[in-house]
């Protein structure tokens, strides 16, 4: 039978998320079909249909899909489970809300945020934040997995899968979507920015952030910030990169001002490149770090700016 | 109204983990063991809901070794009412939780149902929406907020780039996320206090749940280890390096 791969998106565009959560379906070795369930969504199953690897892309256009909700998801869900062996969802904010109720209404454990696919039934997994890595073999009978999207990458080439439109379930209508607040950004969503610039502590005030903007704006990176810098209230939470933040995984990680607590290192260290630029030779940041500029912060972004714009950045 | 709030027993976050030599596990001998930062959160929303007379009882239920009423002692100890100690020895997978706390729930008859959004050992994430599911109730996941009126709950999340709000019917399950409140320390009569409080003891049989855990671990290992890399001299040549030797800018 066939893998059911949740499609992540926001009803106009399709997210990266999906394309490496169809990549870990492959490895399952089934048929990979994906489900796009959302409110006037057909540009995305549009694009969910080019995505390679996957066979059938599967459409519930309902406005109680319309902001992934999750009692409605798992009756839509759940109609379509007998039909397959495996069910991924990428382990984004949404994903992580509707697949436990999956799980438990087919009465199996969920294998959340899966690194790595060992064998069809055998993953790698993350504990403690990443600071131990746990091997688990899922029993016999349907798998509900969650993916960890940083440690897949999309599969290469263009695929014309079929869209297929099907029924949805009626709302159960225990729950409803009042209302949003999304921070609006010129800048990447941190966790699919290629490149991130945090702060810390160091940084000594909400104002100081500016200074890593102007490099934020030069690299096109997101913006992120270490948990003490949270809690001084120098940004917003929705910046705070760690294990009880946002793990993020970008091709840059520069750290500045960050001693680099384990709770900071849990959520950056898969990074490809870590750059840290603190006072203290001694920050633990520095043991992780690929290159290393033990500096006065205050003295050491301006001219990363200045350098930056002499380059033509 | 009744809030029952779960409480897990789990390695104090400031200890840095270790992986045992054979690879069975986490070494946790010896090590210090405390309440699960985010069932703190949950254990504090719960008493504030009482203390604006929104809540009449407070219960704080763990599933745990007989250790774990010392956890259970916390929330007490905090000013939560009374606690439930369900005996399970080693891991309880997050399917197993939820179906004790679901038989808790019919008997107990909560209005509401707070719980962390994960606990910081196993970091599954799963076990209020589970509850949720197994109950038929709605779920208000990584609260930032909560407002509560007589029939239904809205709930502020964190979701990815922003905050959504729900309202949910009530009953419902909540799981908090860190910006929910800071959680009050206990103070020493409430500690003494709390000695005095009812815990009653029961088993996973009890409520005719089986806790064998489903998913095997194969093994625990230590994640890839980094390499300390170079130190830089100037801002220009660390920018220099990511140019033209990591070739990432």
């Amino acid at each position: 039978m066939a893998s059911l791969v949740i499609a992540e998106h926001d009803n106009a565009v399709l997210k990266d998320a999906t394309a490496k959560t169809v990549s870990a379906a492959a490895q399952l070795g089934a048929p990979v079909h994906v489900l796009v369930a959302g409110y006037q969504c057909g540009p995305v199953a549009e694009a969910a249909a080019r995505l390679p690897g996957v066979e059938k892309i599967l459409i519930a256009d309902a406005p109680a899909f319309a902001k992934m909700i999750a009692e409605p998801m798992e009756q839509l869900i759940l109609g379509l489970a007998p039909g397959y062996d495996a069910i991924l969802a990428p382990a984004t904010t949404n994903g992580k809300n509707y697949m436990p109720r999956v799980a438990a209404k087919l009465n199996v454990p969920q294998v959340s945020e899966i690194l790595a696919v060992e064998s069809p039934d055998t993953f790698r997994r993350p504990i403690y934040a990443g600071n131990a890595i746990q091997t688990v073999q899922a029993p016999a009978g349907k798998k509900v997995i969650t993916v960890r999207t940083t440690a897949f990458k999309p599969l290469e080439g263009v695929g014309s899968a079929p869209v297929e439109k099907i029924a949805a379930p009626a709302d159960p209508g225990i729950s409803k979507f009042v209302g949003e607040e999304l921070s609006r950004s010129e800048r990447p969503e941190l966790t699919s920015a290629k490149i991130i610039i945090s702060g810390g502590r160091g940084l000594q005030s909400g104002e100081n952030f500016h200074l890593l903007e102007k490099i934020a704006d030069k690299l096109h990176a997101a913006l992120g910030a270490s948990r003490a810098a949270v809690d001084a209230g120098f940004v917003p939470n929705d910046y705070q990169v760690g294990q009880t933040g946002k793990v993020v995984a970008p091709d840059l990680y520069i750290a500045v001002g960050i001693s680099g607590a384990i709770q900071h290192l849990a959520g950056m260290k898969d990074s490809k490149v870590i750059a840290a630029i603190n006072k203290d030779e001694e920050a633990p940041i520095f043991q992780i770090a690929d290159y290393g500029l033990v500096a006065d912060l205050f003295k050491a972004i301006p001219e990363m700016e200045q350098e930056l714009t002499r380059l033509g950045y | 109204m009744k809030v029952l709030v779960p409480v897990k027993r789990v390695i104090d976050f400031n200890v840095k983990v270790r992986v045992k030599g054979d690879q069975t596990g986490v070494d946790l001998s010896n090590v210090k063991m405390s309440m699960n930062p985010f069932d703190e959160i949950a254990v504090e929303e719960a008493l504030r809901l009482r203390e604006k007379g929104k809540a009449t009882e407070v219960i704080a239920v763990s599933i745990g070794p007989q250790a774990a009423q010392e956890t259970i002692r916390t929330a007490l100890a905090m000013g939560a009412d009374r606690g439930i100690l369900v005996k399970a020895e080693g891991d309880v997978e997050p399917l197993a939780v939820a179906k004790i706390l679901k038989a808790i729930c019919e008997e107990e008859k909560p209005g509401l149902v707070i719980l962390g959004k994960q606990a910081i050992d196993d970091d599954s994430n799963q076990t209020g929406q589970m509850l949720a599911a197994l109950l038929g109730w709605p779920q208000g996941t990584f609260a930032h907020k909560i407002e509560l009126s007589d029939t239904a709950i809205s709930v502020e999340r964190e979701i990815d780039g922003g905050l959504q709000t729900v309202e949910l019917k009530l009953p419902a399950v909540v799981t908090t996320d860190l910006r929910l409140n800071e959680p009050r320390y206990a103070s020493l009569p409430n500690i003494m206090k709390a000695k005095k409080k009812p815990i009653a003891e029961k088993t996973p049989a009890d409520y005719h749940v089986d806790a064998t855990p489903r998913l095997k671990v194969v093994k625990v290992s230590e994640p890839p280890k980094r390499q300390a890399g170079v130190k830089v001299k100037t801002a220009a040549e660390l920018i220099d390096r990511l140019k033209n030797e990591a070739g990432v800018i």
